[in-house]
């Protein structure tokens, strides 16, 4: 597949990008594309592009690295680079929600291990990995600054301190 | 007339359902027609008693806590919103002596106020600080900030005064300012406090800086765990540019300055200032070798200061006050004010702001009150996960800067993690090898690779094999570790583990006797 991309740079140049071989829904290019124009004259960009294309997309689909990589100028080596870098970043698509249990210092001080298997035990996966519904991806979190009130856990956006497995049993209810 | 209720909406509080307390108290003053002014306040930091409840009264904030949605009838029933005595009723809150027995000053508004109330921040001494340090050349700002003592609370503990005279010594037309907000040490929240319940500070200190050494653009390098903060400071930046006290020539003072929230992406590296500037960039968060200084060749090359939240947050009270106020807080070098965190295994946490000096044991068992298990505590961490775990006989030691580093430990951010008798050294410093090889940048080969043979290491000994030869090279690889890494993540990682196994070698299968402090 051939894709022809535009950007409007400085309102001077415009830079066209030919690519084959992108894996990409329509809808997804065109919202990669959007972040891109947006960021494309920010310093610092890649921070805030990544985030913009996660928060959108879900993920950061490696297709969409030939896109940024020719907007700015960067090897795809680069971008790959960047993107694994950061544990908040990720390149496949995550369960319909993310539940991160805190792995610190203080939650283990106040028995995170336990959290920590129990949840791996009633969803049946380890972390990293999503349940078979697609309910909950499980990941770690290493402090959430909830520590006055440990363990923690964070589904979404949300920390629920001093958790149990009660608790635990309640969020993963209404996930589904 | 409507009775004045305070309900907080700090993160911690949240935690524990405010925000359901909030909601029931909302509909059980609906349902018996009580006229409620419910006001959202921060966290006054006794999180142990979150969500608490705080009733205006003639002769002061009467507090309640820890309120849950199943109390909530049994409140109304008593008529709590006239601060009258009875369950859960704690007396009057500046009266309990977890906050009477503090000295606050950088968290003097934080559980008072309205966090995104800038007239609430105004009557309560914001902008103070401001509006004075308009009046002085930048040089009497710096020396101002250098007379008070002030270290940076990241910590790190380098005097902001030199930090911002090499900032403003340096030439350039193009200087930053940055904030350090990628609080990723386990044990503390004292940062994320300030900027989810009195972000004015925040955005005030960072004004202050920026006249201070000529900056105009500042960005807050704010951790993607902590999407409260992320929100509020985003609304408070918004109305301080209403109000004038962001952008071009503000208020009337001829200086510009702008700030954003630059959302970090959860690598806990990126806490160490030159790569949290290579992550700013946009590139992987890769530590830089010093020198160049970043107050000489920070941010794109440009001179920037790089402070901690909690060290800009200080600046206000000290243009406010003077240097010699808050240098007067104190001990020996460490001049004014700690917010200390005390989290983990205690019956008592939360935020305690107390000038240096005061001792690990009054902490623990006076503040604290002991274990949240009812255990001897074991062990405590300070300073975050590189900080030394430190034993009870070590428990009388002050708070300060130097007297920690004579026993090989650090004051770091100020987090006191506690840890019972039922805990596994050994398991804990294994833990901080895994932390360090998940969470090490990769530059350097004994933090890269030390870390992970650190582990294998640690589960030899555990399993008894060579356990002399095998605890001789956990010491040689901790000796390697310090002395061969660029940044503190390799450089302190050894901390922790050492000190565990210097204090505590049974835990790790060790038939000798503990060593004594």
């Amino acid at each position: 597949m051939l894709h022809l991309i535009k950007f409007k740079y400085n309102n001077e140049h415009t830079l066209i990008i030919i690519f084959i071989k992108m894996n990409l829904s329509e809808s997804q290019r065109v919202t990669i594309e959007e972040h891109v124009e947006t960021f494309l004259k920010k310093p610092g960009a890649l921070l805030p592009l990544m985030h913009a294309i996660q928060d959108s997309l879900g993920y950061i689909p490696e297709d969409s690295y030939p896109i940024i990589s020719a907007a700015f100028n960067l090897s795809i080596a680069e971008i790959h680079g960047f993107v694994t870098f950061y544990h908040h970043f990720r390149t496949s698509p995550s369960g319909k929600n993310i539940l991160q249990v805190c792995r610190a210092e203080s939650c283990q001080s106040m028995g995170s291990d336990g959290i920590e298997s129990y949840c791996k035990k009633v969803l049946g996966i380890d972390y990293h990995e999503t349940s078979k519904d697609g309910a909950i991806t499980l990941e770690p979190v290493y402090c959430l600054g909830n520590c006055a009130c440990s363990p923690s856990v964070m589904m979404n956006d949300k920390v629920i301190g001093r958790i149990t497995p009660e608790k635990i049993d309640n969020i993963i209810k209404a996930a589904k | 007339m409507a009775y004045k209720i305070y309900i907080p909406i700090d993160s911690t509080a949240l935690s524990l359902g405010a925000n359901d307390v909030f909601e029931a108290i909302s509909a059980e003053a609906q349902k018996r027609q009580i006229n409620l002014n419910i006001v959202r306040n921060g966290s006054r930091g006794l999180f142990w008693l979150e969500p608490l409840v705080e009733v205006e009264t003639e002769k002061g904030r009467v507090a309640f806590g820890p309120v849950s949605t199943n109390d909530v009838e049994k409140l109304f029933d008593n008529e709590f919103f006239l601060g009258r005595e009875g369950e859960l009723f704690l007396g009057l809150t500046d009266e309990l002596s977890w906050l009477k027995n503090q000295e606050r000053l950088t968290f003097a508004r934080v559980g008072i106020t309205d966090p995104l109330d800038i007239a609430d921040y105004e009557k309560h001494s914001g902008f103070k600080g401001l509006k004075n340090a308009i009046k002085l050349e930048p040089q009497l700002i710096v020396k101002e900030v250098a007379d008070s003592g002030l270290r940076g609370r990241g910590g790190a503990a380098f005097p902001t005064g030199i930090k911002w005279q090499t900032v403003l010594d340096t030439p350039s037309k193009t200087k930053y300012i940055v904030c350090n907000a990628d609080e990723g040490d386990s044990g503390t929240f004292s940062d994320r406090m300030i900027m989810e319940d009195d972000p004015f500070v925040l955005i005030e200190g960072m004004i202050i800086a920026g006249m201070a050494v000529g900056a105009e653009y500042g960005y807050i390098y704010l951790r993607s765990e902590y999407p409260d903060a992320q929100h509020v400071l985003n609304k408070a930046i918004k109305i301080a540019k209403e109000k004038g006290y962001l952008g071009s020539n503000i208020l009337g003072s001829g200086y510009n300055f702008d700030l954003e929230v630059t959302r970090a992406a959860g690598a806990y590296i990126c806490g160490e200032e030159t790569s949290l500037l290579e992550s700013l960039e946009g590139k992987r968060g890769m530590v830089r070798y010093k020198p160049p200084l970043p107050a000489i060749e920070g941010l794109y090359g440009k001179p920037t200061v790089v402070n901690n939240v909690i060290t800009l947050a200080t600046v206000p009270i000290i243009m406010d006050k003077g240097a010699l106020f808050y240098a007067d807080f104190g001990m020996g070098r460490s001049k004014g004010t700690l917010p200390i965190q005390l989290a983990g295994n205690l019956k008592q946490t939360g935020l305690i702001e107390k000038a240096f000096g005061i001792s690990l044991k009054e902490l623990l068992y006076d503040f604290g009150g002991g274990s949240f298990t009812g255990k001897p505590i074991k062990a405590v961490q300070v300073g975050g996960p590189l900080g030394a775990f430190l034993p009870e006989a070590q428990f009388d030691t002050p708070l300060d800067y130097e007297k920690f580093s004579e026993i090989n430990a650090v004051v770091g951010h100020g987090g006191i993690v506690a840890f019972d008798d039922a805990t596994d050294m050994a398991k804990m410093a294994r833990y901080s090898f895994e932390f360090c090889a998940i969470e090490s940048c990769g530059k350097c080969t004994p933090c890269r690779i030390g870390s992970t043979r650190g582990m294998e290491v640690i589960d030899r000994i555990k399993e008894g094999v060579d356990q002399d030869k095998n605890e001789q090279l956990l010491r040689d690889l901790g000796e390697t570790m310090v002395n061969g890494s660029l940044c503190a993540m390799g450089g302190m990682t050894p901390f922790p583990v050492i000190s565990a196994l210097n204090f505590f070698p049974k835990d790790f299968g060790l038939e000798k006797k503990e060593t004594s402090a």
